[in-house]
């Protein structure tokens, strides 16, 4: 009798559905999307165990263009969903992808404590420095001086320095990618996902409708000319000195992960069910 | 015609960043898994751009670049076919040694418009084809192996017909207007 054939190897095809983005043709998130399917590919887990979990805005429709499940949760509460998920479920590979102002705004404070909680997930925020969804207003990433007719002369409020607050918070991987280098940022979410702990990548990821000139970031942005590091205050320096397109892995630490109850890792809804019976 | 359009329109520069010199491979292997890798990821990107135009209704553009998806998918198919594999091989470990971020056959993600016209989109094939064709020139002046300089050789011979034949195919397409991209509903109108 013939021994079963192995079998095949997962693709970035295996992690797409069928449905097509309808981001506007140019986004970056379109290589956002890329990047994550190619992820999944290289850490070949299974589609059925990855969850991707978002919040509201254009770059939180990812899950539906995902073959994994997914959770397209409410404005800026993906971190709170994820966490929960993970925690319950320690076997799945959980990600969380949304927008800046889902991320560091409406959800900046679950954005803080998921960092502090070192929860074993990756978090990907696509940073466009503005609310694309609701027709370019301006967001915590955005210019101070970014002049448009919804804030005109600028907000004059200072930028939201997402890395920094991250670091500082106690995130236990933080890396900057750019939706322009689709391959390396596959790579650089591939690494976030086998660190354990809560592992935060930012991705430069241009709106070309209400940012045209960000166009101009595939000029700027860069290899990081430095190793990734473990030492925080190092990186703190690194991340607070550079030109904001330093494109990498800039910390990688050693924290344990919030730890996971055994025997609890799995709970059926009929559990959930017997916990809210009166 | 709109800043965003004109940006959209301008001559693709490729990024100035990273530069990194040109490393010929070390073996024919090494240098066809490189071809390959450009050619399907050429593909890829035909196919998105083809997905999201046909999302947004323009439908002759979204034909177009389903074509080149074929055709860039043929030149993978031929390659694996040429070399014997049977799956993609892995590429040479390290950092392809490519100008910018991407193959250089490949289509920046973000030189696309919603309301492009075929020529813009046989502009950016052009664009991709005489990269190419400087890519394999450069690595055949580079390469250290006979055999990889052939095959840059031949590739490169291959891409600068590719050049010609789309230049023709230009010809055959009307230019735009000048008011191309304006829309009297724009997804950027915030009054």
């Amino acid at each position: 009798m013939n021994a079963p054939a192995p079998p095949a190897a997962l693709t970035a095809a295996s992690y797409k559905s069928a449905y097509k983005p309808i981001w506007c043709p140019g986004c970056g998130d379109y290589s956002v999307l890329s990047s994550v399917t190619k992820a999944l590919a290289k850490v070949q887990v299974p589609p059925h165990d990855v969850v991707v979990v978002s919040g509201i805005g254009c770059s939180s429709r990812i899950p539906a263009y995902t073959s994994c499940y997914g959770f397209h949760g409410v404005h800026g509460r993906a971190l709170a969903a994820g966490t929960g998920l993970k925690v319950a479920r320690p076997e799945l590979t959980v990600l969380v992808a949304g927008g800046d102002g889902d991320g560091y705004s409406i959800g900046g404070n679950h954005f803080l404590h998921a960092c502090r909680r070192n929860v074993d997930l990756t978090y990907i925020v696509m940073d466009n420095h503005v609310y694309g969804m609701t027709k370019g207003q301006a967001s915590p990433t955005t210019e101070p001086d970014w002049d448009n007719k919804l804030s005109p002369g600028g907000t004059g409020v200072r930028s939201f320095h997402p890395l920094v607050i991250a670091l500082a918070s106690g995130a236990n991987f933080v890396a900057r990618a750019f939706a322009g280098d689709p391959n390396g940022t596959a790579e650089i979410i591939a690494q976030a996902i086998r660190h354990p702990g809560f592992s935060f990548v930012e991705v430069l990821s241009p709106c070309i409708t209400f940012r045209p000139e960000q166009r101009e970031w595939k000029q700027r942005a860069h290899p990081a000319p430095v190793a990734p590091t473990d030492d925080p205050a190092r990186a703190a320096r690194r991340i607070m000195t550079d030109d904001g397109f330093n494109i990498g892995v800039l910390y990688a630490g050693d924290r344990p992960p919030y730890p996971t109850l055994p025997g609890k890792a799995k709970c059926t809804p009929a559990d959930l069910e017997a916990e809210f019976a009166l | 015609m709109t800043p965003a359009a004109k940006k959209a329109t301008r001559t693709a520069k490729r990024p100035v960043t990273p530069k990194p010199g040109v490393k010929a491979p070390r073996t024919l292997n090494e240098f066809m898994a490189l071809a390959l890798a450009m050619e399907t990821e050429a593909a890829q990107r035909y196919a998105d751009f083809a997905d999201a135009m046909e999302m947004h209704n323009n439908l002759e553009v979204a034909a177009l670049f389903r074509k080149m998806a074929v055709i860039e998918g043929k030149h993978a198919t031929q390659i694996m076919a040429e070399m014997g594999w049977k799956e993609p091989p892995a590429l040479p470990s390290g950092k392809p040694t490519w100008e910018g971020f991407e193959a250089p056959e490949t289509t920046p993600g973000d030189e696309v418009h919603y309301l492009m016209q075929p020529w813009h989109a046989l502009q950016l094939a052009l664009q991709n084809e005489q990269r190419a064709e400087r890519f394999f020139g450069r690595l055949a002046r580079a390469a250290t192996v006979d055999a990889v300089r052939r095959a840059a050789r031949e590739l490169q011979a291959e891409e600068r017909e590719h050049v010609e034949l789309v230049k023709a195919w230009i010809k055959k397409v009307p230019p735009p207007d000048s008011d191309w991209a304006n829309d009297p509903d724009p997804p950027s109108y915030t009054d």
